[in-house]
């Protein structure tokens, strides 16, 4: 019993020779390939953004019942309260670590359109810089406290005519001026505007913040300070993880782009796997005869079985390669669009992971399997006579 | 006396393969006289049927003259030539070449679907046709419905429908078994006999070049006799 | 000048042939082309279904870039929309009204503010709107309510009233207490269903909620002060649409150097700048959609390279017949073109019923608007042909161009 191999030269060869066709399946394969990759590669640039975007010590409070920034509210007196809390962590001066913010959206107009949209400017105090490391300046400087200058984010620098160092921008009956660029770190602070907590304030005319962020002493004491805000009632306020009240902030768009993804990669891989059946069938019927050679050789069923499921395989990873080369380019590309959520403009890239280059070239091998198996199947089938009487 | 129907002088035919001229045909001369039958012989690779596809107008010669009915056809276009083809030769093939899907009578029809007939005149000769090769009976099957001996009748039919003045055939009987072999023979010599075809046949089988009235054979590119 | 000797069954009369001329004997040719078009089953049934799965995708996607632009689509001539200049969130005060009703060319001023708020689930969102009760629907015309549901609204502060597609999603009936959790206005609100509207045609979005502002605002002046009376959005019916810029022009200028200074646009413009916030999503699925068409080419274009192929024979034999290059390779185009119209024609008629499919779904309430239109129709059909032309290109010019000689040696 000698378990008889079909050289892979062989395999390659026959996918070699049909030149058109098999551009044409792998192509195809490729697209459907490159489009699942893509989806992948958004919602891990998006989870990436909103992840990167919160610090795990870092605790946001916003008021009880409101979803965003934007719709909280945070009185003086409480965030007097919660400075005094005993789970604040204390700088080396010993201050207590805590940035009391005001966050409004302004309407910019983006390059290339004509149309406004949202952008967050948040208000922060001294201590706003401390509590998010990933935060720095890669150009201009820091605004200074008092006065009405603002710092833009890398993307909103980059995506808005109107965000350049030395620009003004009007609003709230004011000029503010562009004094710095920001680098923070592909979060989604890079698609925002910062300025002084009080100057924001003072112009929009409101005496509440938005919301209050306090690093905590140490990352256990987290639900100690939940329970504290309960407990006191001056304090309708939700706590929560930074990096958690970002994570639900992107939810929907995630969702979103999730449920979209799979439909159209179910769609489109339908579409290549019947483009793999019929190469991988037309392959076998003009091979009939040589299958019938291979068979009458001494090749087994399951041989010719293999030969076939390698050489629709083979094209399954031709795609899966190609369209993974052309999603590497994606990462080039930051997408900018509404976050349906806060209702502002968020900034994310394409992100290429291990895991998902795994994930993809699998999927290409499973649909190059599925459209492979039953044209490879009448090929093992085949009765040796009847084969090599069509040559 | 009349100019023979097909004239060739001085035909040389040469395929480059690679950057390599092949030479298949060197230098050939040969006149076919109206009426004749003549069986083109000869080895693999002698040139026998490049020098058949030349005389159909399928291919072109690189040199020399080649008149049919007093027409140079090496001078024609693409376009010119296949009218000339679709008036003046009827193909006999080995493998038959009869269209899958269509029925014996729409294989037959085929060629005439080239001219102005009407459907009714169209009807007409298509029956009268089969008739002659003997298959009214079988008209509406398709080719796989049909034994390699009716297949090649079909196709003799569908060479002879339009009143060709040449009828090339390339081995008609080369697929086929003895007694069809024999009866496709016989059709092709009472079409020369008793309607005055000219006939020219690639065959290698002596059998069958006994058929016709004369024999010519090729080696290597070059007529051995006249 | 023949001399030929003629049989009993030969032909009197010797037939012109020409192919230049020739009658292209349509019948023929399409039963040719249909009868090899079904030649092979399994790969035309496996191309069909890939062609389906294809136009219906294709369909779909351009029926939710559509459903974006529901808004705009909903939105009239006749209509400007005033905001905040410094951004949607920013209110306005009330009184701006009154300066507003003055200005030439206004014909009726009415406002509304986004409420926001969420029923049972933030799954369950829908538009909330809370509105001037006594003149928003007489702007907003294409709403259809019965006068007396109108007037029960119009009676009750705590009175809503909602579109048939939201009543029907939540089997919601005049009458019922509907709680709503506010996210801006914060508390939970209770509102009852006075009244359910229908929409003037299928443009109309009936997805919405509206609520007395009225209610909202004397609430929330007594729990929080300095929020009260401030409004989000002002909707202005003017007398000529054709001066819309010039009246939105005057309006802005009323209130430029103010506190809150304003932006007018008209309805259209305003509901174009919700698009254009995430109109790279919108680019995404537009670019999508068309890689679908993309990869059912290729496949198209596949069963037609390997059909050609296997019958390279039959095509030079038709040459040799006299047919010429033009014929052979129109046999392939048609071939082809019918296999992408019977796809598309079968993808058509499924998107239909898909959609509405897809409509009624959890997922699809999500959209304001879900409809099939008449142009999205017309680019299935389109993208059908490209297909058809595209996947016949390279194997018709082949088979064209093929020598007869070599064609004839490639018999099976």
């Amino acid at each position: 019993m000698i378990a008889m191999k079909i050289p892979f030269s062989y395999i390659f060869r026959n996918l070699w020779t049909r030149k058109l066709t098999t551009f044409l399946t792998a192509s195809g394969m490729a697209l459907v390939v490159f489009v699942f990759a893509a989806v992948l590669m958004l919602d891990a640039g998006l989870k990436k953004t909103m992840v990167g975007t919160g610090s795990l010590d870092n605790v946001l409070l916003i008021r009880a019942g409101s979803e965003t920034e934007i719709q909280s509210g945070v009185s003086r007196e409480q965030a007097a309260l919660i400075e005094a809390l005993p789970q604040v962590a204390r700088s080396q001066t010993g201050d207590p670590m805590i940035s009391k913010e005001s966050m409004v959206l302004i309407s910019l107009v983006k390059s290339g359109q004509d149309k406004g949209s949202n952008v967050v400017t948040r208000g922060v105090s001294p201590m706003g810089l401390e509590l998010r490391p990933q935060v720095r300046m890669i150009e201009g400087r820091m605004f200074r406290p008092g006065s009405s200058e603002l710092v833009v984010g890398r993307s909103i620098n980059r995506e808005f005519d109107g965000a350049q160092i030395g620009q003004t921008i009007r609003f709230a009956q004011r000029e503010w001026t562009i004094v710095g660029v920001f680098d923070a770190g592909n979060s989604a602070f890079d698609s925002e505007i910062w300025g002084d907590v009080e100057q924001l304030m003072q112009a929009f005319r409101r005496l509440n913040y938005s919301s209050t962020l306090i690093k905590l002493a140490s990352s256990d004491r987290y639900d100690s300070m939940v329970a504290d805000v309960k407990a006191d009632v001056r304090l309708t306020l939700d706590a929560k993880r930074e990096q958690l009240f970002y994570e639900d902030q992107s939810r929907a768009l995630s969702a979103f782009i999730t449920i979209l993804g799979n439909v159209l990669t179910v769609i489109f891989s339908i579409g290549a796997m019947i483009g793999a059946a019929i190469t991988m069938y037309s392959s076998v019927a003009m091979r009939t005869a040589e299958i019938g050679t291979l068979r009458a050789l001494g090749f087994r069923r399951p041989s010719i079985l293999a030969a076939f499921l390698s050489e629709s395989l083979m094209l399954g990873l031709v795609g899966g390669v190609v369209g993974l080369f052309f999603a590497t380019f994606l990462q080039a590309i930051t997408i900018s669009t509404l976050n349906f959520q806060s209702f502002s403009q968020l900034a994310f890239s394409f992100t290429l992971t291990p895991k998902i280059v795994v994930i993809t070239l699998i999927f290409a091998m499973v649909m190059g399997f599925v459209g492979g198996f039953l044209p490879a199947l009448r090929a093992s089938r085949m009765r040796i006579v009847d084969s090599l009487r069509a040559a | 006396m009349n100019p023979p129907l097909v004239e060739i002088r001085n035909l040389v035919k040469t395929y480059t393969r690679g950057d390599q001229a092949v030479p298949v045909l060197r230098d050939i001369s040969l006149n076919i006289e109206r009426g004749d039958f003549i069986s083109l012989m000869g080895p693999s690779g002698s040139g026998k049927s490049t020098l058949l596809n030349l005389i159909a107008g399928i291919d072109k010669p690189t040199a020399g003259i080649l008149r049919i009915d007093g027409e140079d056809i090496s001078k024609l276009t693409e376009g010119e030539l296949a009218d000339w083809r679709a008036s003046n030769i009827g193909f006999i093939f080995q493998f038959y070449n009869l269209m899958p899907v269509l029925t014996a009578y729409e294989n037959v029809e085929l060629p005439l679907l080239l001219t102005n007939l009407s459907k009714a005149e169209r009807r007409e000769r298509i029956e009268m046709t089969l008739g002659m090769v003997g298959l009214t009976e079988r008209m509406d099957h398709y080719p796989n419905e049909l034994s390699g001996g009716q297949q090649q009748r079909v196709a003799i039919a569908r060479a002879i429908v339009t009143d060709p003045t040449i009828l090339v055939c390339d081995e008609p009987t080369g697929d086929l078994d003895k007694q069809s072999a024999t009866d496709v023979l016989n059709m092709l010599k009472e079409l020369n006999d008793r309607l005055g075809k000219t006939i020219i046949m690639v065959t290698h089988d002596a059998h069958a070049a006994e058929a016709a009235r004369r024999m010519v054979h090729l080696e290597k590119g070059e007529l051995l006799d006249g | 000048m023949r001399p030929k000797q003629r049989g009993a069954w030969s032909i009197s009369r010797r037939v012109s042939c020409s192919t230049a001329e020739h009658n292209p004997r349509p019948m023929y040719f399409l039963k040719l082309i249909f009868k090899n078009v079904f030649r092979a089953k399994l790969r035309t049934l496996l191309t069909l279904s890939g062609l389906v799965v294809a136009i219906v995708a294709f369909g779909l996607l351009q029926t939710v870039v559509g459903a974006w632009f529901a808004g705009a689509n909903a939105s009239s001539d006749a209509r400007l929309v005033t905001r905040n200049a410094i951004s949607l969130v920013f209110p306005m005060p009330t009184y701006y009204r009154e300066r507003i009703r003055s200005i030439e060319g206004v014909k009726l001023v009415s406002y509304s503010q986004w409420f926001g708020g969420i029923y049972k689930e933030p799954q369950n969102f829908f538009p909330q709107f809370a509105v001037d009760h006594n003149t928003y629907f007489d702007i907003y015309r294409e709403f259809i309510v019965p006068p007396e549901q109108l007037l029960a609204f119009k009676r009750d502060r705590q009175g809503a009233l909602v579109g048939r597609k939201l009543a029907e999603q939540f089997g919601w009936k005049v009458g019922d207490v509907i709680p709503i959790r506010g996210t801006i206005f914060p508390g939970t609100w209770q509102f009852t269903i006075r009244g359910i509207f229908d929409g003037k045609d299928e443009t109309t979005i009936t997805r919405q909620f509206f609520m007395q502002w009225e209610y909202i605002n004397e609430d929330i002046k007594r729990r929080f002060p300095r929020r009260g009376d401030q409004i989000g959005v002002f909707n202005i019916l003017i007398d000529d649409p054709s001066r819309a810029a010039d009246v939105a022009k005057a309006i802005d200028t009323e209130f430029r150097n103010s506190l809150a200074e304003t932006l007018t646009e008209t309805e259209k413009a305003f509901q174009l700048g919700f698009v254009a916030q995430s109109e790279a999503i919108v680019i995404a699925i537009r670019i999508v959609s068309f890689v679908v068409i993309f990869i059912i080419m290729a496949v198209v274009a596949n069963t037609m390279a390997m059909t050609a192929r296997e019958r390279i024979a039959e095509y030079a034999t038709l040459k040799a017949l006299g047919f010429s290059p033009g014929y052979v390779a129109a046999l392939i185009f048609g071939e082809a073109m019918v296999l992408s119209l019977v796809g598309a024609g079968v993808g058509i008629l499924l998107t239909f019923p898909i959609a509405s499919a897809f409509a009624a779904s959890p997922a699809g309430a999500a959209f304001a608007v879900f409809r099939l239109t008449p142009e999205t129709v017309g680019l299935q059909v389109v993208c059908a042909l490209i297909v058809g032309v595209v996947a016949a290109l390279v194997p018709g010019w082949r088979s064209a161009r093929v020598k007869i000689v070599d064609g004839l040696r490639h018999v099976g």
